[in-house]
């Protein structure tokens, strides 16, 4: 089916089919690949994305929901070459390892900021739950997005 | 005296230099195996057994191969060179071979115009079989003769006895890896009968090594590249769908892709050897060991991937960083037809870690010690004999100092919130306040270092100058360690030039770097970064006539007499190294003999909250003093020591795979429980840096101490919270309970 929506800003029309993923959509179909799957069951958050101010699991999402929303991938970050201040704060603070997670990570984060722009640790780790990292044990995020906040 | 650079080099060793992969990573660029593709490229999906133990009856491709967009369907048969591989011993066969041995093994595969088509083809495989009894049970394994490795020690007088003697029986779940990115794969035919490989991978020769045999073709037909790799500890170290995508690639003339969905990498890679250990220990009263004796059976699953070189690590290594002079161990790695084991983070000292402090505790506990005290009085140090093999520890071993340091870290204030989101039920408000018990608990590691007994273990890397600055070629795989970033800052400091680039190489273009695991890649490939960047240095003063070289060009006290652009206007100065560790030995029938190249040791104290009455751990702090060597990255050391403990305390509280005859019921990040944000505690750590002797500037290896005396310090804490005995990890709320 046709599905007309904003992505990064820009407005899109593709064609989507019944039981395809946003995720699926974002990364075969429109050659998006910043978004990973790694669970498709909503659990790991690597593929999250903003859709209509909302942070959602992409893989949770079908792709014919999307139409008429407006949704951000990672790759709708950032200012051409210029980073998001989360996506420099992360790679400051040793917030990245493997990098797989990162992206859900870092669209996460920028949800979270956009809402509130000095969140106190309790809440960056509330924000940030739905979001699994295997490699910095989470200290590294914590420490970045802190200073993030702080500043 | 050395010729490293004497000018000091901005991004050198000792800085916390950002990763020169970072920008990538946060901006979603980072190309990881399953991100690549190519024109005309196929799908592979894999049929896999439903059995943990079964005959394959029959077996029918042909109407998945009538598909309309199915290009392939594999089998054991279609198989040109050898059928079987594995990396100790190739006794894996490539699909089954008429009976499967562990559930989730691949049956076939299929290569069709897009993964929908894969998978459906896959379904439409005629497949019958005829399931027969798993063996599941591990000391039934060892019964029945079905071992892959007995390793025993006997060291000391058989006769010697303390007056006070602790005994103890423990266990350790499956834990597996859970690396945040599948195991994914691109294979791409070079049109002449040879195949290039980007795969998820922690050691691309050994691969490369296994994958033309499979394949029937010669070496240099096969070309194994880096790419990127969500994660690893360990589940990379074994292959997973390598063979399978270049035989499709083969096959149908076209680049194929295969990217394993959550539920299949489960059974697609090994993971932690689940264990039975059986421990005494004998003492004066005053507390001196007189005696251990251990029994560790470990479960290898169906194969042998890398279990006879865990199962030496877990006989070694298991009596801990303690002095005792006389020792019975047998170590045994046996064969079931539960899901595949092999390398995870740790690697064998995990297991007996959870043992033998458990052990130092009570017999603490059974003397009326302090518990770090009895550990201090009976401390490894450097010159000491090991006291399983006897080898004779020749590097720095700061046993007590990790002790003294670890003490010496503040406690965390107690708890005095009613704030849910301190309790062990968190923001569900289950957790009623009376309920939650505080404990402390501490536990003491020691690791080696690098590849052991007898391996030629060495690590290949090529150093080039050129007017535009330095690259550094290697084949180690960069997991997510930050291994990039430390070859770069040694490349710096050695050279004395900022500009360094590392270049990932493909199988074709520069010998093997080992592995990236055993704590090693900073030690070897370093090592070997070092070696090969003070060569080039070295020539390039020579060719400059000067005494320092720095990004500008060649000096010659304190003139600049040769600009970079001029020193390699004919030829690039280039140097290629073998670097290898001081050689280590096979032991003895008695397990005697120096197996192994360097050794580490770590400590840990968790700080927990019980809730006694629902069995709820919330793991509040979990400080460490760790013997690193050299902190070459600050910041890189923070990462790895916080990760690793993460994955200790996962072990600890929640990570198990749960089997039923062999098959996983919890294959899936739903069920199998990972530490999220709210599970991580706060560390506290101190470093402790005395150098190793072989190490680049005298640094150790770092990636798996955090992991090994994480688990048994949390599980100490619940137990100082709780009074109960816990004898098994992961402790589970029953087990807290009673109910």
């Amino acid at each position: 089916m046709e599905v007309r929506f904003q992505l990064n800003g820009d407005d899109r029309v593709v064609e989507a089919g019944g039981s395809q993923s946003l995720l699926a959509l974002l990364r075969d179909g429109l050659e998006l690949p910043g978004s990973k799957n790694a669970c498709e069951q909503g659990e790991c958050g690597s593929c999250t994305v903003i859709m209509d101010g909302q942070a959602v699991c992409s893989c949770l999402v079908l792709a014919a929901d999307v139409d008429g929303a407006e949704v951000t991938t990672v790759e709708g970050l950032g200012d051409g070459e210029v980073l998001h201040p989360v996506q420099e704060a992360l790679i400051d603070g040793g917030g990245v390892q493997c990098g797989f997670c990162t992206p859900g990570f870092v669209v996460a984060a920028v949800h979270l900021f956009e809402n509130n722009l000095s969140p106190e640790t309790d809440e960056i780790r509330e924000a940030l739950s739905g979001n699994i990292c295997r490699c910095t044990g989470y200290g590294g995020i914590l420490r970045s997005l802190e200073e993030l906040a702080g500043r | 005296m050395t010729t490293d650079a004497d000018t000091r080099v901005r991004g050198g060793i000792g800085e916390s230099v950002k990763r020169p992969d970072g920008i990538p990573k946060v901006t979603g660029n980072f190309a990881y195996a399953s991100d690549l593709t190519a024109d005309g490229m196929l799908w592979g999906a894999t049929l896999r057994s439903p059995f943990a133990s079964a005959r394959l009856v029959r077996l029918d491709i042909s109407a998945a191969l009538a598909m309309p967009g199915v290009h392939a369907v594999l089998t054991q048969e279609d198989v040109p060179g050898r059928k079987t591989f594995g990396q100790i011993t190739p006794d894996q066969p490539v699909f089954v071979d008429g009976e499967a041995r562990f559930w989730g093994e691949p049956v076939a595969v299929v290569a069709a115009d897009d993964p929908e088509t894969a998978r459906l083809a896959v379904a439409a495989i005629g497949v019958e079989w005829e399931e027969l009894t798993p063996l599941v049970d591990m000391e039934e394994a060892l019964a029945g003769d079905e071992v892959f490795r007995h390793a025993p020690v006997r060291r000391g007088d058989p006769d010697a006895r303390g007056e006070v003697v602790v005994e103890g029986y423990y266990e350790v779940g499956m834990q597996d890896q859970a690396p945040l990115g599948t195991e994914a794969g691109l294979a791409i035919p070079d049109g002449e009968g040879g195949v290039d490989l980007w795969v998820t991978s922690q050691w691309t020769h050994e691969d490369h090594d296994q994958i033309w045999r499979s394949l029937g073709v010669e070496p240099d037909q096969v070309r194994q590249h880096p790419t990127g790799i969500g994660g690893a500890f360990g589940a990379r170290e074994d292959m997973s769908l390598h063979i399978h995508v270049c035989l499709m690639a083969l096959r149908t003339g076209r680049p194929v892709k295969m990217v394993y969905n959550r539920q299949e990498s489960f059974p697609g890679h090994v993971h932690r050897h689940p264990g039975r250990l059986w421990y005494r220990h004998e003492a004066t009263a005053d507390g001196t060991l007189v005696r251990m004796e251990a029994k560790v059976i470990l479960d290898g699953g169906a194969y042998m991937d890398t279990t006879a070189a865990v199962v030496s690590n877990a006989t070694y290594f298991a009596a801990g960083p303690y002095k005792v002079d006389n020792v019975v161990v047998d170590g045994y790695g046996v064969r079931t037809n539960n899901p595949p084991t092999g390398a995870m983070r740790g690697f064998g000292v995990v297991q007996v870690c959870f043992a033998h402090e458990t052990q130092m505790d009570r017999l603490a506990a059974e003397l009326g010690m302090d518990p770090l005290e009895l550990r201090k009085r009976n401390a490894l140090a450097s010159g000491d004999p090991m006291s399983t093999t006897g080898q004779i520890i020749e590097t720095s071993l700061p046993t007590v100092g990790v002790i003294d340091q670890l003490v010496a870290i503040p406690l965390p204030p107690p708890l005095d919130s009613e704030d849910p989101r301190r309790l062990p039920g968190g923001t569900g408000l289950t957790t009623t306040p009376q309920y939650v018990r505080r404990g402390v608990g501490y536990a003491v590691s020691i690791k080696n270092i690098a590849f052991s007994e007898a391996f030629d273990d060495f690590a290949e890397a090529r150093v080039v100058l050129d007017a535009t600055g330095v690259e550094v070629h290697t084949a180690a795989v960069e997991v997510g360690q930050g291994m990039v970033t430390v070859l770069q800052q040694i490349a710096r400091t050695a050279i004395g030039v900022e500009q360094v680039a590392i270049v990932p190489a493909d199988t074709s273009d520069i010998g093997s770097a080992g592995s990236t695991s055993a704590s090693r890649q900073t030690q070897m490939t370093g090592g070997a970064v070092l070696e090969a960047a003070r060569a080039v240095r070295a020539e390039a003063l020579e060719r400059g006539g000067g005494d320092d070289l720095t990004s500008e060009g060649v000096w010659l006290g304190g003139e600049l007499v040769m600009s970079l652009d001029d020193l390699c206007a004919a030829a690039p100065v280039s140097h290629r190294t073998r670097f290898r560790h001081p050689p280590t030995y096979e032991t003895d029938a008695n397990g005697q003999g120096d197996p192994h190249a360097d050794f580490a040791v770590a400590a840990h104290r968790a700080v927990v909250d019980v809730d006694t009455e629902l069995g709820l751990v919330r793991v509040v702090q979990v400080d460490t003093a760790q013997d690193i060597g050299l902190a070459l990255n600050p910041q890189s050391v923070r990462g790895q020591i916080e990760g690793g403990i993460l994955q200790g305390v996962g072990l600890a509280v929640m990570e198990e795979l749960i089997l039923d005859n062999g098959v996983i019921l919890n294959a899936s990040f739903t069920d199998y429980l990972l530490p999220t944000f709210l599970d991580a505690p706060d560390v506290e750590m101190a470093l402790i840096e005395e150098p190793s002797p072989w190490g680049p500037f005298g640094a150790k290896g770092i990636g798996e101490p955090p992991t090994i005396s994480s688990t048994p310090a949390v599980v100490a804490a619940i137990r100082n919270a709780t009074g109960l005995e816990l004898n098994r990890v992961p402790i589970r709320p029953q087990d807290i309970t009673g109910t």
